[in-house]
């Protein structure tokens, strides 16, 4: 049954969510959510926080089961499938990752390639070409065989990155990949994200702090607030001071990218706007 | 035919491959299972050959082949050689189940022991013998049931928004360990003289009189279990990276744990039934490897550390005070309670606990 679904995709989006609610016990995080993630897209989602973007994304990835509507992959409802199915055709980088003391950075990526795994057939060649692409890729190649706890938090960043990559989903969720990084490393893993999406073989859906990187990336913007999506569509026609006043409770003005034409929101400068930001 | 071979292409992936299968392995846990493996056969020759009626080792490889003298036959067939097999499947399993606890709670000092199982066996174990007025037999079942029942309340107990939390597992146990031992203690004060004596064997754990039975039981108890303890090592070391992650990699996180628990009671059940509440191996053996191996705990390396140190302490109850029938408790008691003092002295001073 899961084989043809494999073979003749069935209509609409791969990954789609209907009429969600979400909560941890009784504190509700999300109700009547719906969202569609576009097949072939980089999508950025982005909002305050505490609104429910991290909760979001782990019902999407079947991590927390929603109490009502369904995540749909595929055509069917996810929690139909088996683990290893799920974690084959999606991966998810949760925001906080812990590692195991003493474990090196070739043996994480490693273990990105569970979902490919049987229990005699341990490791194919797929996994050794699997594991490199992703060490190189992140630029962790040369980190491959030292220990995970002794990396700065960027580098590790970037190790779990590349497990993420190795597990070759065709969805790839990602949960604030760029926490810890500098300026440079948050470019260049944006731009990973975008050859990832551009090859054609990966829908990429992102959570992100950086609104003016996440505009200049995204194919596909969703704004959130309060566990509801504000607005959503591409950056140039849906960013706007008003989306950002209502979203981010920030005055702003949007001025266009220099270097790609897309909105780049500056925050309205104090003396002009003296006002008690509120939490 | 191919041969198997061995591939390695990065410093930390090491694969043998046979045609179609291939297995994952470390080379540096595999070189110090190997150390343990040999020291193992080191010692438990040694103690083969020695005691009140000493052999050679060729006179023990004669035996064992068939050509020993008849006494010989008896000392080693009666006395000696199920006293080491004992030893050496119930360090196997102390071993295991003491990895999988810890790894499970991602606590070193997430033990059975620590958590209650082992007080609770032999909590079952002196109740039977002192109030049923059962036999050594009825005390094995007793301490099976008791493993079993405290068990499933310190995970009810710890039980809590849909999963066991690791940390909750350790407090709930260390609480039912000190009422377990005030319900002994209890028993015992009641309890007539003679009987105490009796019952007292299942404070210390002891393979004094050790004999086929014995290895029967736990025998059979490791034989069970290892198909299962193979099949799960990979998830049990993705559920050390976190619920959200290792789910996220296809692991079904709730049933893998509660399949972890009942692997890890059944073990520890198993080995309290048949040498009592062994102190500590449980706690030392996944650490004390881990540290030679580097990476984190693993079932089977912990497991062969498990029978070294058993073998070892037995050796040393029997060498060192011949003639007292030294339980072998009181000398792992040694090495885990100083092993255990130095990994609270090195976690203070990282202030991880
Ligand atoms: N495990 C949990 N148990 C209970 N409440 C939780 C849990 N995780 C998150 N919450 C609550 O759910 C709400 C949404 O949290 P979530 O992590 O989804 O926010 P977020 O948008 O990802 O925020 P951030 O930008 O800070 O990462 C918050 O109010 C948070 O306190
Ligand atoms: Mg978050």
């Amino acid at each position: 049954m899961t084989t043809d679904l494999q073979t003749q995709p069935p209509p609409g989006n791969r990954l789609r969510a209907h009429d969600l609610k979400l909560q941890y016990g009784e504190r509700v995080v999300a109700e009547n959510l719906s969202i569609d993630i576009p097949d072939h897209s980089l999508t950025m989602i982005v909002g305050p926080n505490a609104c429910g973007k991290s909760t979001l994304l782990r019902s999407l990835a079947r991590l927390l089961a929603p109490n009502h509507g369904s995540v749909v992959l595929d055509g069917q409802d996810i929690s139909r499938y088996p683990s290893k199915e799920v974690a084959r055709r999606l991966g998810l980088l949760p925001q906080t990752s812990i590692a195991p003391d003493g474990i090196t950075v070739a043996d994480l990526v490693a273990r990105g390639r569970f979902p490919h795994q049987k229990f005699l057939r341990q490791w194919s060649t797929d996994d050794d070409v699997a594991v490199t692409a992703a060490l190189e890729r992140t630029n962790t190649a040369d980190l491959a065989s030292r220990f995970v706890d002794e990396l700065s938090g960027g580098q590790r960043q970037r190790v779990w990155l590349a497990m993420a990559l190795a597990q070759e989903t065709p969805l790839l969720l990602l949960d604030e990949p760029t926490t810890y990084l500098d300026i440079a490393h948050q470019v260049e893993v944006l731009d990973l994200c975008a050859e990832l999406q551009e090859s054609g073989e990966r829908t990429v859906v992102v959570v992100l702090h950086e609104l003016n990187l996440a505009a200049r990336y995204a194919t596909h913007l969703i704004a959130m607030r309060a566990g509801q999506v504000v607005a959503q569509g591409a950056p140039k026609e849906i960013v706007t001071p008003e989306l950002i006043e209502s979203v981010y409770h920030l005055r702003c003005s949007i001025i266009d990218d220099p270097e790609t034409g897309t909105p780049l929101v500056v925050p309205a400068a104090r003396r002009s706007a003296p006002r008690v930001r509120e939490s | 035919m191919t041969a198997p071979q061995v591939v390695q292409r990065r410093p930390a992936i090491a694969r043998l491959a046979y045609g179609e299968w291939s297995v994952l392995w470390r080379p540096r846990a595999v070189l110090a299972s190997g150390l343990v493996v040999l020291a193992m056969l080191v010692f438990a020759l040694v103690q083969l050959c020695t005691g009140d009626y000493p052999m050679t080792p060729g006179e023990v490889f004669g035996t064992l082949s068939g050509r020993g003298a008849a006494a010989q036959e008896f000392v080693i067939y009666n006395l000696r050689l199920p006293r080491l097999l004992t030893a050496a499947l119930v360090g196997l399993a102390l071993g295991a189940s003491g990895a999988i606890f810890q790894s499970v709670t991602r606590n070193p000092l997430g033990s059975p022991e620590i958590m209650g199982f082992t007080m609770g066996a032999s909590a079952g174990a002196v109740a039977t013998v002192l109030v049923l007025g059962g036999q050594e037999l009825a005390g094995m079942g007793g301490a099976l049931v008791g493993g079993f029942v405290t068990a499933a309340v310190v995970y009810r107990l710890a039980y809590r928004g849909g999963g066991v939390q690791g940390f909750r597992l350790i407090l709930v146990g260390v609480a039912a360990t000190a009422l377990l031992d005030s319900l002994v203690s209890y028993l015992l004060l009641r309890a007539r003289l003679q009987d105490a004596e009796g019952a007292y064997t299942w404070l210390v754990g002891s393979l004094n009189g050790a004999d086929w039975q014995q290895v029967q039981i736990i025998g059979l108890t490791v034989a069970v279990m290892i198909v299962p303890v193979l099949a799960i090592g990979n998830q049990m070391r993705l559920l050390e990276m976190g619920d959200d992650l290792a789910q996220g990699l296809g692991v079904r996180v709730a049933v893998t744990r509660r399949r972890l628990l009942v692997i890890g009671t059944v073990l520890c059940a198993g080995a309290v039934a048949t040498a009592g509440p062994i102190a500590f191996v449980a706690l030392a053996a996944p650490q004390i490897m881990r540290r030679l191996t580097g990476g984190s705990v693993s079932i089977v390396p912990a497991a062969l550390m498990g029978a070294l140190i058993l073998i070892v302490g037995d050796l040393a109850a029997q060498q060192i005070w011949p003639d007292t029938q030294m339980p072998v408790g009181i000398p792992t008691l040694c090495i885990g309670g100083t092993y255990l003092a130095w990994l609270l002295y090195q976690q203070s001073r990282a202030s991880r606990l």
